[in-house]
């Protein structure tokens, strides 16, 4: 991971919104830091600041939200110091792209699919209609739209969910971005598309060398895409490492949590594991461990003091009281222990999946 | 008028099969159709299967398949064009007698999947839950009616005093709690749920799926669950049926499917799912489905038990491959015609049509722009002969 150059760096960033005179914090001190080509999956539950996180660096914060403390270096800049819309527009849509879940929404119902991608060309690349129509149609063709031509000036509604899908992903690629950050892509899409739409974005990667950042709630999406995972509850990094340690080494008890409700691992005929309560109100300030009220395995500490980021491995961080030399040793539970030997168990006949010809 | 009232009641218990199972609802051949004449789309073709009193039956299916239409038409709202739908063997498809829907309406209860679509926002929870019991007089006196309800609310989970309080108050996992006790309160025995789900976060989802099979221990109660997610209708269901584009291409037990998935389609469907699991994932073959790779010119398709229940769609040489293969335990050889995986997505059809319509369009203003012109022209000159006459 050394040898490869951080391309967009987050320092101790704070969020918040300004709620009908209340204010909300939704984002509480996240660090991170992206590599080129690398995908990193930011899981977490609805509500945990997910998009908030990653709308930070996009520019796209709704009105009443503001950066309350931190920096996002991109390019030798700070992006927290933007204060005017033109320089947005020079980072957002040309340098760093987004492809958002619902594709019906994010297009324009009433221009054709080729107007759109060429205004978003003509606007950020310096070239004549005509060109821009033959880089266009070169996109179509990239991200899998058979007869690009014919399709040329078709409307959003005479296309198909995926294809709408793979007109987005051409739009936000069509500027050759540093970043791609992808908000949920595949949850309105079936899950046939959604695996051809995942295969896309990651050959694509390979020929244009973006990195992703991936939001999804979908443990399997990530086992699929990730190389890095950031597990986000109540607005903070509670755990991040490599997409292997997260699975087959999770340190975090959220963590634990999210693995044990997998449909995968559960017993036919017991009861699905749900994680009990629900996440804090981020209007009051958090005292502690954010998660301490929902984790069977609390100590007294996490009440009181909030736990720091522990190092286990150069990679792998863990935000628990638990990983203190002074803590008691805690395993994690049954279900999700040997959990690639479980998976192998539950799933080594269905042949569709494992076993081939 | 004795005999009339008798066929107008439902038994109290359904036909039983060979095995001794009670049939509680069968679809027989169900064609249905949307649209009239030239442009009518058969949306579900020849449909058949049985459900099993106490299962849970799954339909899964991508967007399209005709899923959902089956389930509507389950409770009559998209009317049948061929076949029928026999619930506890009585039919209910078609025109029955106003005494038969009233049942049907009261003991087949749906569960949708947007919560919050499905709730009048202007309703308080009370007014929803027992909109039922009020259409059907299912209580004796006001303190029966709302002990009901009372109960049947802390039986999903809520309390009491969110009766007085509106869909909006509530997060989606507890709105979904009260489209359950909306259901519920009925007393069905069969539910309908339509991706009841998919709409909700991963945390809260177990939660709904562990109410429902405690609903299901309690009462007996039979689930048509209608989704498209595999990974999760593994665990809960007793019997899974696959459509495709309108046709059952395979049903089978939960495990057997799982194990022996015969049918191309419920392969490359199973195949698609995401594994958990950073290594099994990668190490995954991607199979993509192509019907190409069917002949049914000569040899119709049609859908057969190959053995132990497992019903596999196929023509005469296939359904004696599957045979054979699935009494030694194998799976068939994966087919696959060369193709880009994008090609398989349909290309809209009627592109022929949009040329011709848009040329009506222009048309239709230059017409416009026309008859404009020429009413200023008539107003000047009736004007100017006014004027003239003066």
């Amino acid at each position: 991971m050394e040898d490869r150059n951080v391309i967009l760096s987050v320092k101790d960033l704070y969020v918040k919104f300004r709620v009908r005179g209340r204010e909300l914090t939704a984002i509480r001190g996240i660090s991170l830091d992206l590599y080129e080509h690398e995908s990193v999956a930011i899981v977490g539950e609805s509500g945990s600041g997910k998009s908030v996180f990653t709308k930070t660096f996009a520019g796209m914060l709704e009105r009443n939200g503001y950066l309350a403390g931190g920096s996002i270096e991109f390019e030798g800049k700070d992006l927290t110091k933007i204060r005017r819309a033109k320089e947005w527009s020079q980072i957002r849509g040309s340098k760093i792209a987004t492809v958002f879940q619902d594709p019906m929404t994010s297009l324009n119902p009433i221009l054709t699919i080729g107007k759109q991608i060429t205004s978003v060309i003509l606007r950020h690349q310096n070239c004549s209609e005509g060109e821009a129509r033959v880089r266009a149609l070169a996109m179509m063709k990239k991200v899998g739209i058979p007869h690009a031509e014919a399709r040329f000036d078709d409307y959003p509604f005479q296309y198909s969910g995926g294809m709408r899908q793979r007109i987005v992903i051409a739009i936000a690629l069509s500027c050759q971005p540093k970043i791609l950050i992808c908000d949920e892509p595949t949850t309105a899409l079936d899950v046939t598309i959604q695996a051809q739409i995942l295969k896309l974005i990651k050959d694509l990667q390979k020929e244009f060398g973006y990195s992703i950042v991936f939001i999804t709630h979908d443990l399997g999406v990530v086992a699929n895409i990730a190389d890095r995972v950031a597990v986000l509850y109540a607005g903070q990094i509670v755990e991040l490492g490599t997409t292997e340690e997260l699975f087959y080494d999770p340190r975090h008890p959220y963590t634990w949590a999210l693995l044990s409700s997998l449909p995968q691992l559960a017993q036919r005929n017991a009861k699905l594991y749900s994680i009990a309560g629900t996440p804090p109100s981020l209007y009051s300030e958090i005292t502690g461990d954010a998660f301490a009220p929902r984790n069977p395995y609390a100590l007294k500490i996490d009440t009181l003091k909030e736990p720091p980021m522990f190092q286990i491995t150069p990679t792998h961080f863990a935000r628990t009281w638990l990983l203190d030399p002074r803590a008691p040793r805690v395993e994690k539970p049954e279900g999700i222990q040997n959990i690639h030997e479980k998976m192998m168990n539950s799933l080594h006949v269905s042949g569709g999946q494992v076993r081939e010809n | 008028m004795k005999t009339e009232k008798k066929t107008s009641v439902l038994p109290e218990r359904g036909p039983v099969d060979e095995k001794g199972r009670e049939i509680l609802l069968s679809l027989k051949n169900v064609d249905i159709r949307f649209g009239k004449g030239n442009s009518s789309a058969k949306v579900v073709k020849n449909v058949s299967f049985d459900i099993y009193r106490g299962e849970t039956f799954s339909l899964v299916g991508e967007s399209g398949s005709g899923k959902t239409t089956i389930g509507r038409a389950i409770i009559r709202v998209n009317p049948c064009s061929a076949g029928e739908i026999q619930y506890k063997g009585v039919r209910i498809s078609g025109k029955i007698n106003q005494a038969l829907e009233r049942q049907v309406i009261r003991n087949i209860q749906m569960v949708f999947q947007d919560p919050s679509a499905s709730l009048n926002e202007r309703a308080t929870v009370d007014y929803i839950v027992s909109e039922g019991l009020h259409n059907f007089h299912l209580y004796k006196d006001e303190a029966d009616r709302v002990r009901k309800v009372e109960h049947i609310i802390e039986e999903v989970g809520l309390l009491p005093e969110h009766l007085t309080r509106y869909p909006h108050e509530f997060s989606g996992g507890q709105r979904q709690r009260i489209g359950l006790a909306r259901a519920m309160v009925m007393e069905p025995e069969l539910v309908i749920a339509d991706e009841p789900i998919s709409a909700l976060d991963v945390s809260i989802r177990a939660q709904v799926l562990n109410l429902m099979k405690k609903f299901q221990q309690e009462r007996g109660l039979t689930y048509l669950f209608i989704a498209h997610d595999l990974s999760i209708v593994r665990f809960i269901s007793d019997r899974i049926g696959v459509i495709y584009k309108g046709n059952i291409v395979e049903i089978a037990e939960a495990e057997e499917l799982f194990d022996f998935p015969m049918h191309p389609y419920t392969r490359s469907l199973i195949s698609a799912v995401p594994i958990p699991d950073p290594v099994l994932e990668r190490d995954k073959v991607l199979l993509t489905y192509d019907p190409a790779i069917h002949d049914y010119t000569a040899d119709q398709p049609r859908l057969e038990d190959i053995g132990g229940g497992h019903f596999v769609f196929g023509n005469e040489q296939e359904l004696a491959q599957y045979r054979t293969l699935r009494a030694k335990g194998e799976l068939p050889q994966w087919r696959s015609a060369e193709s880009a995986d994008a090609e398989n997505e349909e290309i809209p059809a009627k592109r022929t049509g949009r040329p011709g319509r848009r040329g009506w369009r222009m048309l239709r203003r230059a017409l416009l722009a026309l008859a404009g012109i020429l009413g200023v022209c008539v107003g000047l000159f009736l004007i100017f002969l006014l004027l003239a006459v003066i």
